[in-house]
């Protein structure tokens, strides 16, 4: 059975310093609340893992967690970029920041492989593509039987996976609907696993059901965070706020700005970002 | 409301929407791409299925979302299907008949880059990179492409191929044998371009109304060819053109942004 206790007591207990952790949520359910735990902690060195680092791992980034960071797509969607991750990326502020890049089918599949444990995912990918030739951990196979040329990448295997998902009962299992994302994925291909919920119930009301349901066996610990995910939204409990994402390209563009708006809203706030 | 002018970025997007039908199944970018296909299934293809990344399939928002994962995808969608499934069953699995996209760059023959400006390693400008498009540019049965002409993003030769067209001599795909038609259609604010086809490279077929073809010529990094007969774009209509307006206002409300995401 999982533990039941803080964000910040699961962020001390299952985080440490040179970590992968992947935080995921795909636009749907980003971990804020926990990742802002993590800067709050001053946890340096971690490999960051992220389909789409969004504000949050610009942030992180920012705020010098990272020291890797594997992903397939760095924007700001529909804004622009994410000029947190540029600067490290560009100019090494506040610290070089080493990329592991691959498309989001690659992405998917290494955390379909990681779930299922298998080394490594096979599909057909990066046909004609320049990133095989930047990232040599990804690779070409013939396939045993047809002989086509098939794309392998090694599985992904962080030692912690972070997701928030709108309920959990009292013995832990969990409930997430609506844009489901990798979060699945990432939680049974991860050593261990953080969930932060909406709200704990006496009953998520799916059995029988084919929402994602994480049995509270393969969950490590679960913390109560009420809008936990915002600017990121909970389908059924609050919307994405948009105008926020917009007016974040303002706040990290310039590195002052980035930092007195980190030092009040996370640093020294509640964590939310309002 | 005046219907008797329109700007650039109108004709561009009435111009890329026209390009869709009811019996087509669109993985669709983010941005201009969104727009057109919205606007497509507004006008006149209200059967067309549109399919965002984030897994949401026949998805009908009122909105032009500003992410691929906006809720309103998910709440107005027939299915959403996990993301691993999406690459997997849908975008793999040649389910999807149209993929439209958008790029940073793009050269003579649709590669598209959207990783970086300058070196890998020494990046000018780091740009977002891949998300979906490297395998929708190869799964997905044609590539639709809109993008605003300037010489900057029409290059001659795209610093890194995110998602591959018809390669750096044209004849990529039928080397890689990939079965897929790959770039089939280029609108900008200023022209359409089509693949030759035999060479591949993208020739212009229609000018928008007003646009000289010396101002094609300016706006593009490598010498551009012309069809034997480059036709004329018809202009927005007026339908399409409330349609989009209130489309671009509903988006701006919503977002609380002063115009459409782009």
């Amino acid at each position: 059975m999982p533990v039941f206790c803080t964000v910040a007591d699961a962020v001390r207990d299952l985080i440490h310093d040179g970590d992968s952790v992947a935080l995921e949520g795909f636009t749907h359910l980003i971990p804020y609340a926990a990742g802002h735990e993590i800067i709050r902690q001053g946890r340096r060195n971690l490999t960051l893992i992220r389909m789409t680092p969004d504000l949050l791992y610009d942030q992180m980034i920012g705020a010098g967690c990272a020291r890797k960071l594997i992903f397939s797509w760095g924007g700001n969607p529909g804004v622009g970029s994410l000029h947190r991750l540029r600067d490290a990326v560009e100019r090494q502020w506040p610290q070089p920041l080493e990329l592991e890049e691959h498309s989001h089918a690659a992405m998917a599949n290494a955390y379909a492989a990681g779930a299922s444990g298998m080394p490594c995912a096979f599909f057909r990918g990066y046909r004609g593509a320049d990133l095989p030739q930047v990232n040599p951990r990804i690779k070409f196979v013939s396939c045993p039987f047809s002989g086509e040329t098939l794309t392998a990448v090694p599985a992904l295997r962080p030692d912690v996976a972070v997701i928030h998902a709108q309920k959990a009962d009292r013995e832990g299992n969990v409930l997430i609907e609506g844009i489901v994302g990798v979060q699945k994925e990432a939680v049974l291909c991860s050593k261990r696993s953080i969930v932060t919920v909406e709200e704990v119930v006496d009953d998520i009301g799916t059995r029988g059901g084919n929402a994602v349901a994480l049995p509270y066996w393969t969950v490590t610990a679960i913390a109560v965070a009420p809008r936990g995910a915002h600017p990121s939204y909970a389908h059924g409990y609050y919307a994405r706020d948009n105008a926020f994402y917009v007016a974040w390209d303002a706040i990290a563009k310039d590195r002052a700005t980035f930092t007195a708006w980190m030092d009040r809203h996370v640093l020294h706030g509640g964590g939310d970002t309002q | 409301m005046s219907t008797a002018a329109y700007s650039p970025a109108e004709m561009m997007t009435i111009a890329a929407s026209r390009a869709l039908c009811n019996d087509d199944v669109c993985f669709v970018g983010i941005g201009l791409p969104s727009a057109a296909c919205n606007l497509a299934r507004l006008t006149h293809s209200p059967r067309v299925t549109l399919i965002y990344e984030s897994g949401t399939i026949a998805t009908r928002p009122s909105v032009l979302p500003l992410s691929i994962g906006d809720g309103e995808l998910c709440e107005t969608a027939l299915t959403t299907v996990p993301v691993v499934e999406m690459f997997q069953y849908w975008l793999q699995g040649g389910r999807i008949s149209v993929g439209f996209l958008g790029g940073a760059q793009i050269d003579r023959y649709g590669n598209l880059n959207s990783t970086v400006i300058g070196a890998y390693d020494k990046p000018k400008v780091r740009l977002p990179g891949s998300g979906g498009a490297t395998e929708i540019a190869t799964s997905c049965g044609r590539i639709f492409i809109v993008m605003r002409h300037n010489p900057r993003a029409f290059v001659a030769k795209v610093d890194f191929i995110t998602s591959l067209g018809h390669g750096r001599t044209g004849r990529e795909r039928r080397d890689l044998g990939i079965e897929t038609a790959g770039p089939a259609l280029l609108v900008t604010d200023l022209c359409v371009m089509r693949p030759d086809a035999e060479t591949k490279e993208f020739i212009v077929t229609a000018l928008h109304p007003g646009i000289t073809s010396e101002q094609v010529r300016q706006n593009t990094g490598w010498v551009v060819r012309f069809a034997e007969s480059v036709g004329e774009t018809a202009p927005p209509d007026p339908y399409e053109l409330e349609v989009l307006r209130d489309l671009n206002a509903r988006t701006a409300r919503a977002h609380g942004t002063a115009g459409p995401a782009e």
